[in-house]
């Protein structure tokens, strides 16, 4: 049966993410914050990052998302909590390739997040896998 | 007289493919319909023998070109019942026709104090243009809203529309509930308290006979692209009397009379309206697609529709955790359903259903107050045509039965 092909989207990993995000809800002092809104869809994710100096000592996002756009903004916190604004920035740019159907050079870099490589091949749900990082480019935007 | 689905799907030769290596399940008709042959053929054989620039040349394939192309005007009137074909002005869809109403009637009619009434189920097309023209001249813009069953609140309506009233802006068919409004009824409030009303018609058109004097509808607007006829072609209909006291909304060739250097004035209806090159061959396929829909008969095909939906209905009701927004009363719906599987993103089960190979919409489908009053981010949409089969209905449940144990246990 054709539902075979969803295994490939819908991982075990993703779905646990979707269903359990983690850094999910508001942070108290933020330094930052940005909310991005999929306007085919109606999705609205909301990114929210400490800035110390040259680093994000905390990030969390919220709002309302499928599954892919949700667990895709929990794996992104995993991975962006703690790098250098420089390090968080090469990895949204490594992602968007990533999205764009190329391999990456390096795949641990991206943790849970490489499993979301499979959305390159479903075209119509890039944008739900890109939201939140794209909300975390803008969030660490030089005021 | 029934519609044979079967042998109409022979004219759509798209509808004959795989799609992600099953049959597709073409169920996204209210965001585009698909096109017969003699669309298609139409506008081939177009470029190929008549192409040249309309009511221009005086050689003999830019005669050959107008009288085609003035000939789907008058098929048009007669489509729709006006009175008289320069009441036809052909656009480049139902929101470019919504917004020429709003930009020309509207700004020279509404002031500071009006009021402007539509309702909560309205397309954006049919609500950003008024929202701007209330921004622009101080009018206040006025919802109508829904009863529990997703129908309009009509004590509301009476309430809603009242003197200060200047434009009633209702859409016939609602493109998320699928639910019909009476026009006819809302005319009337309208023209009691002296305001115009406006239809926005896309989605009734294409599945029911229309008769714009009958309804006493001001203003009419709609697309070709969902009845059948190539994209970028649309038609509004206005009144007589009130298209002669209107301005042009845009400026150029084809519309004028006399230019001079410092003033012009415009010819006559409705090409004071049309100006530059319009979709020739677009508009010579709109004339084809009104041949095959008055061939199928309207009547059939909106009954073909309510065949699908009772097929539908029962089975859908018995997918525990599925809510079916709008009317619960078949009848007062065209084929359009939407739902929520409870727990599950809309654009998850469109994926999933993608990949069944049947093609439904997710999303707030052009109508994010209406998704606010129904409290939901989203929805799935399924919409039906005359080329769907009810074996196209069951198939659709049973996907959907999988989609929903997929996303319960079936993740590896």
């Amino acid at each position: 049966m054709a539902l075979s092909k969803l295994e490939q989207l819908y991982r075990q990993v993703i779905v646990d993410h979707s269903s359990h995000p983690h850094h999910y809800g508001d942070m108290t002092d933020p330094t930052q914050a940005v909310e991005l809104h999929n306007p085919s869809c109606g999705d609205l994710i909301e990114v929210q990052v400490k800035l110390m100096e040259d680093h994000i000592q905390d990030i969390r996002f919220s709002g309302s998302g499928c599954t892919i756009s949700r667990a895709s903004a929990s794996m992104m916190t995993d991975l962006m909590k703690g790098k250098t604004i420089a390090e968080a920035r090469q990895l949204i740019n490594a992602f968007s390739l990533m999205m764009q159907g190329s391999t990456p050079q390096q795949e641990e870099i991206f943790g849970d997040a490489m499993m979301l490589q499979t959305v390159s091949k479903f075209p119509t749900r890039i944008k739900c896998a890109t939201l939140a990082w794209k909300a975390l480019e803008k969030a660490l935007e030089p005021a | 007289m029934k519609l044979n689905a079967e042998k109409i799907r022979n004219d759509f030769p798209i509808l004959s493919q795989s799609v992600n290596d099953e049959p597709l399940i073409y169920l996204d008709s209210a965001a585009t319909a698909q096109k017969p042959l003699a669309v298609l053929d139409a506008v081939q054989s177009y470029y190929e023998t008549s192409n040249a620039n309309v009511h221009r040349g005086v050689h003999t394939l830019a005669d050959r070109a107008t009288s085609q192309y003035e000939a789907v005007r008058e098929k048009t009137r007669a489509f729709i019942h006006a009175a008289d074909s320069a009441e036809v002005l052909f656009t480049r869809g139902a929101t470019t026709s919504l917004n020429w109403v709003a930009k020309s009637w509207g700004e020279a009619n509404v002031k500071a104090g009006d009021e402007i009434v539509i309702t909560i189920m309205e397309h954006h097309a049919n609500l950003i243009p008024w929202q701007q023209l209330a921004k622009k001249t101080g009018a206040a813009l006025n919802y109508i809203h829904l009863t529990a069953d997703g129908q309009l609140d009509m004590e509301e309506a009476a309430r809603l529309i009242t003197n200060k009233t200047k434009i009633v802006a209702v859409t016939h068919c609602s493109n998320v509930l699928g639910t019909i409004n009476p026009i006819k009824e809302l005319a009337q409030l309208a023209h009691q308290a002296g305001a115009v009303i406006v239809v926005d018609g896309a989605q009734a058109v294409p599945h029911m006979p229309i008769d714009v004097q009958e309804l006493d509808a001001d203003f009419y607007a709609f697309s070709g692209h969902k009845m059948l006829a190539p994209t970028g072609t649309g038609v509004l209909y206005g009144k007589r009397a009130l298209l002669e006291q209107m301005e042009p909304v845009e400026f150029g060739g084809e519309m004028i009379d006399f230019v001079y250097e410092q003033d012009s004035t415009w010819t006559e209806l409705p090409w004071k309206f049309e100006t530059g090159t319009p979709n020739i061959a677009g508009t010579i396929g709109l004339g084809v697609a009104i041949d095959y829909l008055n061939e199928q008969d309207r009547t059939a095909i909106h009954e073909h529709g309510q065949l699908l939906l009772q097929r539908l209905w029962p089975q859908l009701q018995q997918i525990e955790g599925l809510t079916i927004y709008g009317p619960q009363d078949i009848a007062q719906r065209t084929g359009v359903i939407s739902f929520n599987l409870d727990g599950l993103h809309p654009h998850d089960v469109a994926t999933a259903l993608d990949m069944e190979g049947i093609a439904v919409r997710a999303g707030h489908h052009c109508a994010q107050p209406l998704m606010r009053e129904l409290d939901v981010p989203a929805t799935v949409r399924a919409s039906f045509y005359l080329y769907n089969t009810p074996e196209e209905v069951d198939r659709f449940v049973a996907s959907l039965q999988a989609v929903k144990e997929f996303f319960a246990n079936g993740f590896i």
